[in-house]
């Protein structure tokens, strides 16, 4: 018999992840990083809106005033983009759901042809500039009179949301045991039962986030809904760029908190539907 | 009542076939283990029979009735998955009381049998949580009481203690064969443990590479193996091959220089068998005798209760015989003698 050879001790160039006193410092460190690009320009951006007067090097501003507040608010120009915004993006969000949910079921169950084909085509929209898939968009928009319409901005917002809201549920649903489908089933459920009770429910963390970033998205989307909205269809976001030349600077701060105040609202809901107790389990499981 | 027919079933994949050409009947209450090593196709016959998987071709009969295309929430079969796939968003209550509630039973009526169910399981005081609290042992007891409750005529468990400790696997094993006479289910356990299967079921069905290899009783499949396979899978064996020579009454197996007097049911003179023999059908003798050889290299493994003698044999290779825990080693040469081998053809050894 062949000498025993003694085994070489296995590196892993990524030993460090496993310390978890280097790990806590690193998500520390991620934290505070996060908190210094996120917080420090939005506090910025909140005190510039409440400011009477605010004169270098003072930290903060000298004199406090709900005059821009005011200001902005009693426009009609923004409140009516306010109203606009606010109104497109629940039903963008919630058609994409309407085909993401069952398309990215599909992808991550079935056994659809050319799956990895057709995610991909999924991306192409985001893979070139926008400005170029705006313009030719609006010129088909043209034709068959949907330029300068509602519908016309939902659609475009669309496209962009169905790339991420597929991608998301795809992976929401194929990180499910599919044993837990084919339990419900045995139980006497039918598969449109199965899927409502047992597997909807269970990707609802996946499916919020998702619907999250679409809303955000949407109320975001400034560049093609420019170019196909104009002259009747003004957002926030469109608004603000027409406009942010011709006002003063806490006047776009108070649009820039206003644009954000969706996000962290959202942010907030999301984050105490994510600590319920399931989805600990569940992830707990996995 | 409650029996199942397989006739005939058969399922493949791209490259393999997981099941081929299965027969296997099985009656009103009899508890059933599928037996064999793992991707033998043990987990696809049972999902056959649960109606996850149509074959591709044969039938399966439930009570005479033809199921094969009916799909698994029309069958009167219950599963425990091996994960348990216990709906980790529902309490332990919801989890039993799913099915009930999906038939529309009243509320009281759904709570009583659950809070029963529990207890046949002996699980009672847990309603309220959620799987993730409750330890391996618990969650299999759900998982069988969500099985159970519908009071379905068929039970499936595919390989339903895998995911427990050695002590915890014993008692549930003993645990799951009482529900089972308590409530007279027709079972169908999937196990790759011979001990598992030799000490639930009534019935084993040893299967390999697809193919049924035999049905019977404990006895039967460890004493009377009809396939190589069977002898060797089941317990341990030696094994040899070589040529069958019938002579008059006598059959020996011709094994390179040296014979072996084989049982041969029905092979004619001259095929090609594999020989096996029984570590405890092997005489250990201290002093030459007809028929025994001396076996070269002895030594003795301990197994607590008994001792192994391994050794080889220039014709034979490997071999091992039980000895009583009191056998010793000494300087002087040590005999064997095959008191039973049987010999089975080598072409259904290669088919197994
Ligand atoms: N979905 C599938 N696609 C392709 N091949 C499969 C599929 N399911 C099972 N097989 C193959 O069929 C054969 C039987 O699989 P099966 O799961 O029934 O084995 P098993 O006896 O349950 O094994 P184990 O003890 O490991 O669970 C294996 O060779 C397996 O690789
Ligand atoms: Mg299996």
């Amino acid at each position: 018999m062949a000498a025993q050879v003694p085994a070489l001790p296995a590196i892993r160039l990524t030993w460090w992840i496993d310390d978890p006193r280097i790990r806590r410092m690193l998500l520390r460190l991620f934290a505070a990083a996060l908190a210094v690009f996120i917080g420090i320009p939005l506090l910025t951006l909140v005190l510039w809106s409440f400011a009477g007067e605010w004169f270098w090097p003072n930290l903060i501003p000298s004199q406090w005033s709900l005059r821009w507040w005011q200001e902005v608010l009693e426009n009609p120009r923004v409140t009516n983009a306010m109203f606009l915004s606010f109104t497109i993006a629940p039903v963008v969000t919630l058609l994409t759901a309407l085909v993401a949910i069952p398309a990215g079921y599909a992808f991550a169950r079935l056994d659809v042809p050319f799956r990895r084909t057709l995610l991909l085509l999924f991306l192409i929209p985001n893979a070139f500039p926008r400005i170029g898939l705006y313009v030719s968009l609006a010129v088909l928009y043209y034709q068959i009179g949907l330029i300068d319409t509602y519908w016309g901005i939902v659609f475009l917002h669309m496209i962009g949301t169905m790339v991420y809201m597929t991608w998301i549920t795809t992976a929401t649903f194929r990180s499910i045991d599919p044993h837990l489908e084919e339990a419900a089933r045995d139980a006497g459920a039918s598969p449109l039962r199965a899927f409502f009770s047992v597997v909807l429910p269970l990707a609802m963390p996946g499916i919020i986030v998702a619907s999250l970033f679409s809303f955000l998205a949407s109320v975001d989307e400034a560049q093609g809904t420019l170019i196909v909205g104009t002259p009747h269809y003004i957002t926030m976001p469109v608004l603000l760029y027409t406009l942010i030349s011709s006002f003063q600077r806490p006047v776009a701060a108070v649009f820039s908190v206003l644009l954000a105040l969706p996000s962290l609202l959202l942010l907030i809901v999301a984050q105490r539907y994510l600590h319920s107790e399931y989805v600990a389990a569940g992830l707990g499981r996995v | 009542m409650a029996e199942v027919d397989l006739r005939g079933v058969s399922k493949g994949y791209k490259d393999t076939t997981a099941v081929d050409d299965l027969s296997l009947h099985i009656k009103d209450r009899e508890f059933v283990a599928l037996l064999g090593p793992s991707g033998c196709g043990k987990t696809t016959t049972l999902r056959m029979l649960a109606g996850f998987i149509r074959p591709d071709s044969g039938q399966i009969l439930i009570d005479g009735r033809d199921v094969t295309d009916v799909p698994p929430e029309r069958r009167p079969t219950a599963m425990v998955f091996q994960s348990y796939a216990l709906w980790p968003h529902m309490t332990v209550a919801d989890n039993i009381a799913f099915g009930l509630r999906l038939r529309r039973l009243p509320k009281s009526e759904v709570d009583d049998r659950t809070a029963r169910m529990l207890e046949v399981v002996g699980l009672p005081g847990v309603m309220r949580r959620y799987p993730s609290q409750l330890s391996g042992g618990q969650q299999q007891r759900v998982a069988l009481a969500r099985a159970l409750v519908l009071g379905p005529k068929i039970l499936l468990l595919d390989e339903p203690l895998s995911n427990l400790d050695a002590k915890l696997r014993v008692r549930m094993r003993d645990e799951i064969r009482r529900i089972q006479q308590e409530l007279q289910i027709t079972t169908v356990y999937v196990t790759h443990d011979q001990e598992e299967a030799l000490t639930m079921a009534d019935r084993i069905a040893v299967m390999n590479k697809g193919i049924l290899q035999q049905v019977g009783d404990a006895l039967d499949i460890y004493d009377r193996p009809a396939t190589a396979f069977v002898a060797d899978f089941i317990g341990s064996s030696n094994l040899l091959s070589g040529t069958l020579r019938l002579g008059g009454t006598s059959a020996v197996a011709q094994v390179g220089e040296a014979r072996v007097p084989v049982e041969a049911d029905g092979l004619p003179d001259g095929a090609a068998v594999t020989v096996s023999a029984r570590p405890e059908d092997m005489e250990v003798l201290r002093a030459p005798a007809p028929d025994a050889f001396r076996l070269e290299d002895p030594r003795l493994v301990n197994f607590g209760a008994y001792k192994r003698l391994l050794g080889r044999h220039p014709a034979f290779g490997q071999l091992e015989a039980r000895v009583p825990k009191a056998f010793a080693l000494g300087k002087e040469p040590v005999y064997l003698r095959f008191t039973r081998a049987r010999a089975f053809t080598s072409d259904e050894g290669d088919r197994s």
